[in-house]
């Protein structure tokens, strides 16, 4: 038993669950919410900026623990690699000062703070109180089973006769999007063309 | 062998809330974006852990379609964001009270 | 040291980290922190190279892969020897880190079972990997390949790079970024380091792009002068254009290594892909077409002709740094990419029996025209960055015509002399007012700088391939193989315009010299004495001309008039650089053509360092005695236009900002205009007309007619409420937020109480 298999069982679960992976949650769970604290509190936008970045990060990290690459490598292309540009361009076009910001935050942030405390209450009360000890698939590996995979028996039934021949999870995203989620993937993309227009109208010089 | 669904609820619980706090209490339009992206991301963060948990990947397909909309979403912003700029010289969204009653 | 070469590249990245940390605190800004690092280091290379030269002296037995951890990767298949279906395939899925790292250290050679064991000199390398990142179906591997080649470029990299750290301790002293430069230098070096211990060509692209971005934020070190960071800039993007043909042509070759009947869909793994190059399982059209992609990487990163333009402007970074990055290591990174990968060059364009082909051409293009441009530059660095772009032209057309080690040898070489010259032209620059125009600012300097003076003519006639010199050896042998090599004939096309540059090499050296140490002493050199630099300076330049002196004999050849030599002298470089595996076109596994070695000849070497010196000796007369016919470029009018050609860098600048960029930006700019003007205005035009007239159609019929009655009656009562919601308007943003966000809590709250209550 090595110390990446180890587990540790929880009291009134059957299932136990694995140390190093939670381990590793936990770490970059501490990074991003210090990073989301600093993206909110920090004086210096360019800084904010950076702080984004490691938060975004930490998300995409999350989702290779949860077995989700696709959405992962997505989200540093289009969040890291498109966004954040996006954003440091829109600090320097609206001339920012670059350094400390006195008033960066309003005077009257505490209101804000009270509903952001009293809203995470709320939340973990509920979500401690639903999910008590759901556990995440242990097989995450999400997919369809290949056409080698199956096997029509005598009486017409399709069956599974080798569970491990999948799809990956990149294959298996895709054919949902494009079979499931045809129509909706369609309505994205006009979405994002108005977009794009609205933008360049909205910010053009006239 | 698994991991607890809930610690991936809570920490989108806490980006959520952190987000809200920024929503609120940042002046600089710019800033609040920013803070948008912190709850969008919270949500995907919500929807692939429930697409682990069963094991469906809907959620998955969601959570993409989220990040599509995020970044349309954070293109308008800063467009709109911008066109303030250049008309008040300011992206402080406290002077802009044009709708006071 | 073999197995643990890991180890050199980390500890850079860490100095890396640590110089960023607390660098600033320390006394001397981090840089004690990066030369410490890199003194270990350079060490640690050392220790490496004596480890593998023991390791050719008593090549180990072929060791058979353990049992656990078999990767397919390391099947490599010997389809030729054996047809054994290869065991152990399919358990890697489940082999947790630790049994990969355990299976990995074994040295697993490419000999197995039933590989060629009469190879009686098979040194294979010492791979050690372990796994990155596994996902559906992929197993993507980290690790170390270390043979000659990455042992001779651990070397050369540790070893300017230790030289360089010392330099600019005294040379960049008082910067306002020291810390962040010293900081980059370390990231710099480990990323060299970790692409040239590569193991699979993803880690290679990894690298390659981490250097190209050390390069960037080091050339625009001063980016508040704006041709600084334009230089960057112009750097970076140029090489994002060959940067395209290296993705493609990597994507190329994973697809080609793959093996459908085992179902594995492809391999990064650099040995897997020459191996089955070479051994004629991957498809000549496909090894043509990803050669030609990798060619245009080449061109960018080495700065071959077309793509070559960000190499001279890359000299806006500090002195050191153009040694390090632009002379000695990062620009070679491309040459090193051609002679990791060789088999698929070799096989691709056929260049064991063709007698031209388009590395081959490329290499020979920017040799001759890089030496032409470097006759006409004012700047002295200009100079160093021309000849440099013609050297590298050197290099690649040695590995065009099939002269692998001529080509890895003259790299080693000219790292020693460039580097020693482009520190030399910093030392002076740092006497004269940091510039660097040797026709305004220079002139006899070699009463003033007596230590430079003598480097710098070593570090020249090393350049110009004088005998004994470093340059001399590893030019001839460059030149042999054009005229030996090859098809019928040789690369003779190769071989005149490889002399003819070897020519202008010795003649732009020469005329540079002048400028600098002799005549009168101009503008800032006249307005104080210059004085030589300090012994931090001077005596990495004395290291690197002993070097430049002394390099050469590394690989002395053994035939022709030095056939007499005894066996344990000559060739050592070739002996211990050379693979002698399957993986290189020179084991007997080849399908094909077999690398061969040109001999040394004695015509050819006379006659390319006779025409060296002639022209040296024709700039002499020109410069030193004013002879010959001064002023032609303002007399004749074919001499001015040859004269503007070269000033204007063949309008090449000219013709991507103005030509290319202009071309694409007006056309496209103005279609768009067009389609905006008429269509999507036309289209709002549309909707706004067809709007309005629905809109008046209603006022009239509905609104005043029905609603209005209604409006008037409510609208009493709504102004008494609207009076008292006006408090709350605040017209700001924020506070509305701020409403909805804590009625949704309130109203979540409600909802909690109720739900845990019921």
């Amino acid at each position: 038993m090595s110390l990446l298999a180890s587990t540790m069982a929880l009291p009134g679960v059957d299932d136990p669950i694995n140390v190093s992976q939670t381990v590793a949650f936990g770490l970059i769970a501490v990074m991003m919410v210090f990073g989301a604290i600093r993206v909110v509190t920090t004086r210096n936008v360019v800084h904010a900026a950076m702080w984004l970045v490691l938060v975004l990060a930490g998300a995409a990290a999350q989702y290779i623990l949860l077995a989700a690459e696709f959405v992962a490598v997505t989200q540093v292309m289009v969040y890291i690699g498109a966004v954040v540009v996006l954003f440091l361009f829109g600090v320097m076009l609206t001339r920012a000062k670059l350094g400390q910001e006195a008033d960066l935050t309003r005077r009257s942030w505490f209101g804000g703070a009270f509903v952001a405390v009293v809203l995470f209450g709320l939340l973990s009360f509920s979500l401690v109180d639903t999910f008590e000890d759901a556990k995440v698939l242990e097989d995450r590996q999400m997919g369809y089973p290949t056409a080698a995979a199956l096997e029509t028996t005598d009486d017409g039934d399709v069956a599974v006769v080798d569970p491990d021949a999948r799809l990956s999870n990149t294959q298996a995203v895709s054919d949902s999007i494009f079979s499931r989620y045809l129509v909706q993937f369609e309505i994205i993309s006009v979405l994002l063309t108005a977009a794009l227009v609205g933008a360049i109208v909205i910010a053009r010089k006239d | 062998m698994t991991v607890l669904l809930n610690q991936f609820l809570l920490l989108g619980a806490a980006l959520f809330a952190i987000g809200v706090y920024g929503v609120i209490a940042r002046r600089n339009g710019v800033a609040v974006l920013m803070s948008i992206e912190l709850i969008l991301n919270a949500v995907n963060i919500n929807l692939i852990a429930f697409s682990a948990m069963h094991g469906d990947l809907s959620g998955q397909v969601f959570a993409l379609f989220v990040i599509a909309v995020a970044a349309a979403e954070v293109g308008v912003g800063l467009a709109i964001v911008l066109a303030i700029y250049r008309n008040r010289r300011s992206v402080d969204l406290d002077e802009l009270d044009l709708m006071r009653g | 040291m073999l197995t643990h070469a890991f180890i050199i590249p980390l500890i850079m990245a860490v100095s890396f980290v640590a110089i960023l940390a607390v660098g600033k605190r320390l006394p001397r800004g981090g840089a004690e922190i990066g030369i410490a690092a890199i003194s270990i280091c350079f060490v640690l290379a050392i220790a490496t190279g004596v480890g593998w030269v023991q390791r050719v002296n008593h090549p180990p037995e072929a060791e058979h892969a353990t049992e656990e951890a078999v990767d397919p990767d390391d099947e490599i298949a010997y389809a030729l020897t054996t047809a054994e279906e290869p065991t152990g395939h399919g358990e890697e899925a489940g082999a947790t880190e630790e049994g990969a790292a355990e299976g990995g250290a074994t040295e697993e050679g490419a000999a197995e079972e039933g590989a060629a064991e009469e190879e009686s000199h098979e040194y294979p390398p010492v791979v050690r990997k372990i796994s990155w990142l596994q996902t559906g179906g992929f197993d993507i591997k980290v690790g170390t390949l270390v043979d000659g080649l990455s042992v001779l470029m651990l070397l050369v990299v540790t070893l300017v790079s230790g030289l360089v750290h010392v330099y600019s301790s005294d040379y960049v002293a008082g910067d306002r970024r020291f810390t962040h430069y010293y900081a980059f230098l370390s990231l710099f070096t480990a990323s060299m380091l970790m692409f040239v211990l590569s193991q699979n060509v993803l880690q290679m692209i990894v690298g390659w792009e981490l250097v190209g971005l050390c390069s960037f934020a080091l050339i625009g070190h001063w980016w508040e002068e704006k041709p600084n960071s334009d230089a960057a800039l112009k750097a970076f993007l140029t090489n994002r254009v060959g940067d395209v043909g290296l993705l493609v042509g990597m994507i190329i070759l994973y697809f080609a290594a793959g093996d459908s009947s085992r179902g594995l869909i492809g391999s990064f793994d650099i040995l897997r892909i020459t191996t089955m190059a070479n051994t004629g399982q991957i498809d000549h059209l496909v090894l043509l077409v990803a050669s030609l992609c990798l060619i245009a990487a080449v061109m960018s990163k080495s700065g071959q002709f077309i793509l070559h333009t960000w190499l001279p402007d890359a000299m806006a970074g500090p002195t050191p740094v153009s040694a390090l990055i632009h002379a000695a290591t990062m620009v070679v990174a491309g040459i090193y990419m051609v002679a990791r990968l060789y088999p698929v060059f070799w096989h691709g364009l056929s260049i064991g029996s063709a007698n031209i082909n388009a590395l081959a051409v490329v290499g020979t293009i920017t040799l001759f025209l890089g030496a032409l441009l470097a006759f006409v530059q004012s700047d002295i660095k200009k100079v160093l960055a021309y000849s440099t772009v013609s050297q590298l032209g050197f290099m690649v057309m040695a590995l065009g015509v099939g002269a692998w080690t001529a080509a890895i040898f003259h790299l080693f070489t000219h790292a020693m002399f460039k580097a020693c010259l482009f520190l030399g032209a910093g030392s002076m620059s740092h006497a004269n007012h940091h510039s660097f125009d040797m026709k305004k600012d220079y002139g006899g300097l070699r009463k003033h700088m007596p230590w430079t003076f003598r480097t710098f003519v070593i570090g020249t006639a090393a350049l110009a391939g004088l005998f004994p010199l470093a340059g001399f050896w590893s030019k001839d042998e460059i030149l042999a193989g054009a005229g030996q090599l090859g098809g019928k004939g040789g690369y003779q096309l190769m071989l005149v315009v490889g002399t003819l540059g070897a020519m202008c090499t010795a003649a732009y050296m020469t005329r540079a010299i002048y400028y600098c140490f002799f005549g009168e002493p101009r503008g800032a050199a006249k307005e104080h004495t210059p004085h030589e630099s300090g012994p931090r300076i001077v005596i990495p330049l004395v290291i690197l001309a002993g070097l430049a002196i002394v390099a050469g004999f590394a690989n002395i050849p053994d035939t022709g008039l030095f056939s007499g030599l005894p066996e344990g002298v000559t060739l050592r470089f070739e002996h211990y650089v050379e693979p002698r595996v399957a993986w290189f076109p020179y084991a007997d596994q080849t399908v094909g053509d077999v690398l061969e070695h040109p001999e040394f000849s004695l015509q050819i070497a006379l006659t390319s360092t006779l025409l060296a010196l002639l022209a040296a000796g024709l700039v002499y007369l020109w410069y030193w005695k004013g002879a010959g016919p001064h002023g032609i470029t303002q007399r004749n009018k074919a001499a001015r236009a040859g004269y503007r050609l070269l000033e204007q860098k063949y309008y090449l600048d000219a013709l991507y900002t103005g030509a290319i960029a202009g071309g694409v930006k007006g056309p496209i700019a103005r279609g768009a205009n067009w389609v905006n003007q008429n269509i999507i205005d036309g289209v709002v035009n549309v909707v706004g007309t067809s709007a309005t007239a629905a809109g008046r159609w209603i006022y009239k019929n509905v609104d005043q007619g029905g609603i209005d009655l209604f409006v008037k009656g409510s609208g009493a009562g709504a102004e008494g409420t609207g009076q008292l919601l006006r408090k709350g308007q605040t017209g700001k943003v924020q506070t509305y937020g701020a409403y909805l966000f804590g009625a949704a809590t309130v109203l979540a709250a409600v909802f909690v109480v109720i739900a845990s209550t019921s």
